[in-house]
C-alpha cells in the first residue's frame, strides 16, 4: 500500500484534536495548583494574609514558575483558537441540519463545548482584569503589618521603612520592593455581592466543561484500556465537581462569613 | 394503526428540497417501517404521484443499505438496529413521524430520503484492506491470534458502514466508522504491515471528503446498529500518533 500524499500535520483533524487534549489537560493539572495556591486565602489572620501574598510574590519571581506561566498563557491561546477552527470545520461539515434533533446518546456538555469554553473565556478575561492585570500593571495597596510597618517582599516587616516607587527605604537606604497586598485586592473584590456572583455562577460551566473535557483528552490521546477508562471517567466527574465547587467556596466565605477569616 | 408523517422530499440533488405530510392509516403494528413506507408508495403509485425514494436492500439488519433519520434518530427509536428492523409497535397510534435523510456534505441527498455515501467506499479504497499477493491460502491456524484480539477484531469488523455515525454525530464526522475499519485490521497481524499507511491514508481521505472530526460525545457509539465501541476511535488515535512518531 502506497501513503498518500499527506497534508501538514496541523492541517489533520486529529492531530488538532490531540494539541486539544493536550493543551486541555494541561490547563486542568493548572487548576489544580491555582486551587491549592487559593485556599491559603482562606488561612485566618495577619498569617494567612502574610503567606498568600508571600506565595504571589513567588508565583511572579520564581524563574521556572515564570518559564510555567508562559507555557500556560501558550495553552490557553492554542485550547481557544484550535478550539475556534475545529468548530468552524466541523460546522461546515453539516450545513443542511436536522429540523428534528434528539441528542440522544451524548451529554449536555459534550454537545456544547463551545458554549461552555466562551463562558469560561469571559470569565478569565474579568477575572485576569480584576487581579492578574492589577497586580502586574496596576494601582496596588501595599502589605502593612499589625504593628503599621510596611512588609518587604521576604515578609519582614520593617520599621520606619518609608514607601516610594514600591521601594521600601530606612534614612535613605533602599531596603528592596515592598510586598504588593494582593490579598486585601481578592477581600475588596469578594465583598461586593455582583462580584462574588460573577465568581460563583461562572464555575457552572466550568463544572460542565471538565466533566466532558477531563476523560475526552485521555480518550483522544488514546489512552483507553479496558476498564482503567471507567476509572479515569469517574475521576474526570469528581474533578469537575471537586475543583468548580473549590474555587467557588472562596468568595462565598469573604461575602458571607469575613469575620472568620480575621 | 395510524401514523402522521413529515417527510423529506427533494426531487434530485439541487432541489432545495421540503417537508411533505402525509396520513398512512390502516397499519398493521407488525409491519416493519420499512414496509409502512412501501404502504404508502403503493398509495402514490396507485395515485399517479412519484413515490418516496428511500434506500434499502437485505431488510434484515446485516446489509448496511438502509438509513433513515426519524424523530430526531437515525435508524428510529430501536437502539441497536437498522431502519428495516424497527417495526410499527415501536410507535404510538396517531403519532407525528418526521423522516430526514442523512444530513452531512460528505452525504450528499440524491433525490428524496437517498444519500450518495460512495464517500465510505473512498475511505475504504484508501487503506481499508490488506494487499495480498496471489498464491495458496494460508493454513487456517499458522498465525495464533490471542482471543481478545481476534474478539475485538471482530467486534470492528462487524461495521456494516451504514453511516449512522456520521448521522449521530453533531460534527458529521466518520471517525467511528474509520476507527472500525482501521481497528480492524491493526488487532491482526496480517493488517499490522501496512498499519501505517492505512491508518494516514483512511483520515487524509476522510479529511477530503468534508467529514467532521470527532469531539467524543459518543452519539455515534449510541445510535450504531452494530454497537461499535468508542474505545475503537482511541485505538484510531493510537494508531495515528504510532504512524506520524514513526516518520
Amino acid at each position: 500500500m502506497e501513503l498518500k500524499p499527506q497534508h501538514g500535520l496541523l492541517k489533520s483533524l486529529v492531530a488538532k484534536k490531540i494539541l486539544m487534549a493536550l493543551t486541555g489537560l494541561f490547563l486542568c493539572l493548572f487548576l489544580v495548583a491555582h486551587l491549592s495556591g487559593n485556599l491559603q486565602l482562606l488561612i485566618p489572620g495577619y498569617n494567612g494574609r502574610l503567606q498568600f501574598n508571600s506565595y504571589a510574590v513567588f508565583m511572579t519571581q520564581f524563574p521556572l514558575i515564570k518559564i510555567i506561566s508562559y507555557v500556560l498563557y501558550l495553552s490557553i491561546i492554542i485550547h481557544v483558537l484550535d478550539a475556534l477552527v475545529l468548530t468552524i470545520r466541523n460546522r461546515r461539515a453539516r450545513t443542511v441540519d436536522y429540523a428534528v434533533k434528539s441528542g440522544y446518546g451524548s451529554t449536555f456538555a459534550s454537545r456544547n463545548m463551545g458554549i461552555l469554553g466562551t463562558l469560561i473565556l469571559i470569565f478569565l478575561v474579568l477575572h485576569l482584569a480584576n487581579f492578574w492585570y492589577k497586580y502586574k500593571f496596576g494601582e496596588m495597596p501595599y502589605m502593612v503589618s499589625p504593628e503599621g510597618y510596611f512588609v518587604s517582599q521576604k515578609g519582614e516587616a520593617i520599621a520606619g521603612a518609608v514607601l516610594r516607587d514600591g521601594h521600601l527605604w530606612v534614612n535613605g537606604v533602599d531596603k528592596g520592593p515592598a510586598m504588593k497586598d494582593l490579598y486585601e485586592v481578592v477581600r475588596l473584590a469578594f465583598s461586593q455581592l455582583w462580584i462574588v456572583a460573577i465568581y460563583v455562577l461562572s464555575m457552572i460551566p466550568l463544572g460542565y466543561h471538565l466533566a466532558h473535557g477531563f476523560q475526552s483528552g485521555f480518550q483522544t490521546l488514546g489512552l483507553r484500556f479496558g476498564r482503567a477508562f471507567s476509572l479515569i471517567r469517574t475521576a474526570g466527574l469528581l474533578f469537575a465537581i471537586i475543583i468548580p465547587l473549590g474555587f467557588a467556596i472562596i468568595p462565598l466565605i469573604f461575602y458571607f462569613f469575613p469575620e472568620k477569616l480575621n | 394503526m395510524k401514523v402522521y408523517l413529515k417527510v423529506w422530499r427533494q426531487r434530485h440533488a439541487r432541489d432545495a428540497g421540503r417537508f411533505v405530510d402525509y396520513t398512512v392509516d390502516g397499519i398493521n403494528p407488525d409491519m416493519s417501517f420499512l414496509e409502512m413506507l412501501d404502504v404508502l408508495n403503493n398509495r402514490l403509485i396507485s395515485q399517479g404521484e412519484d413515490p418516496i425514494a428511500f434506500d434499502h436492500d437485505c431488510r434484515e439488519g446485516i446489509c448496511g443499505t438502509c438509513g433513515l433519520y426519524i424523530n430526531g434518530r437515525p435508524h428510529g427509536p430501536v437502539a441497536r438496529a437498522t431502519t428495516c428492523q424497527v417495526h410499527m409497535r415501536h410507535f404510538k397510534d396517531g403519532e407525528t413521524i418526521v423522516i430526514e435523510p442523512w444530513r452531512a456534505d460528505a452525504f450528499p441527498v440524491i433525490k428524496d430520503l437517498v444519500v450518495d455515501r460512495s464517500a465510505f467506499d473512498r475511505i475504504i479504497q484508501a487503506g481499508g484492506f490488506v494487499s495480498v499477493n496471489t498464491g495458496q491460502a494460508p493454513d487456517g491456524n499458522a498465525i495464533p491470534i490471542p482471543k481478545e484480539d481476534a474478539s475485538k477484531a471482530f467486534d470492528a469488523a462487524t461495521c456494516i458502514g451504514c453511516g449512522a455515525c456520521v448521522a449521530a454525530c453533531k460534527n458529521a464526522s466518520a471517525m467511528l466508522f474509520v476507527a472500525a475499519k482501521v481497528a480492524h485490521l491493526a488487532r491482526l497481524p496480517q493488517g499490522r504491515i501496512e498499519a501505517r499507511e492505512r491508518v494516514l491514508n483512511m483520515l487524509t481521505q476522510m479529511e477530503e471528503e468534508g467529514f467532521g472530526g470527532c469531539t467524543n460525545t459518543g452519539a455515534c457509539e449510541a445510535e450504531c446498529p452494530k454497537a461499535i465501541s468508542l474505545e475503537n476511535i482511541a485505538l484510531l488515535n493510537r494508531e495515528f500518533i504510532k504512524a506520524k512518531c514513526a516518520l
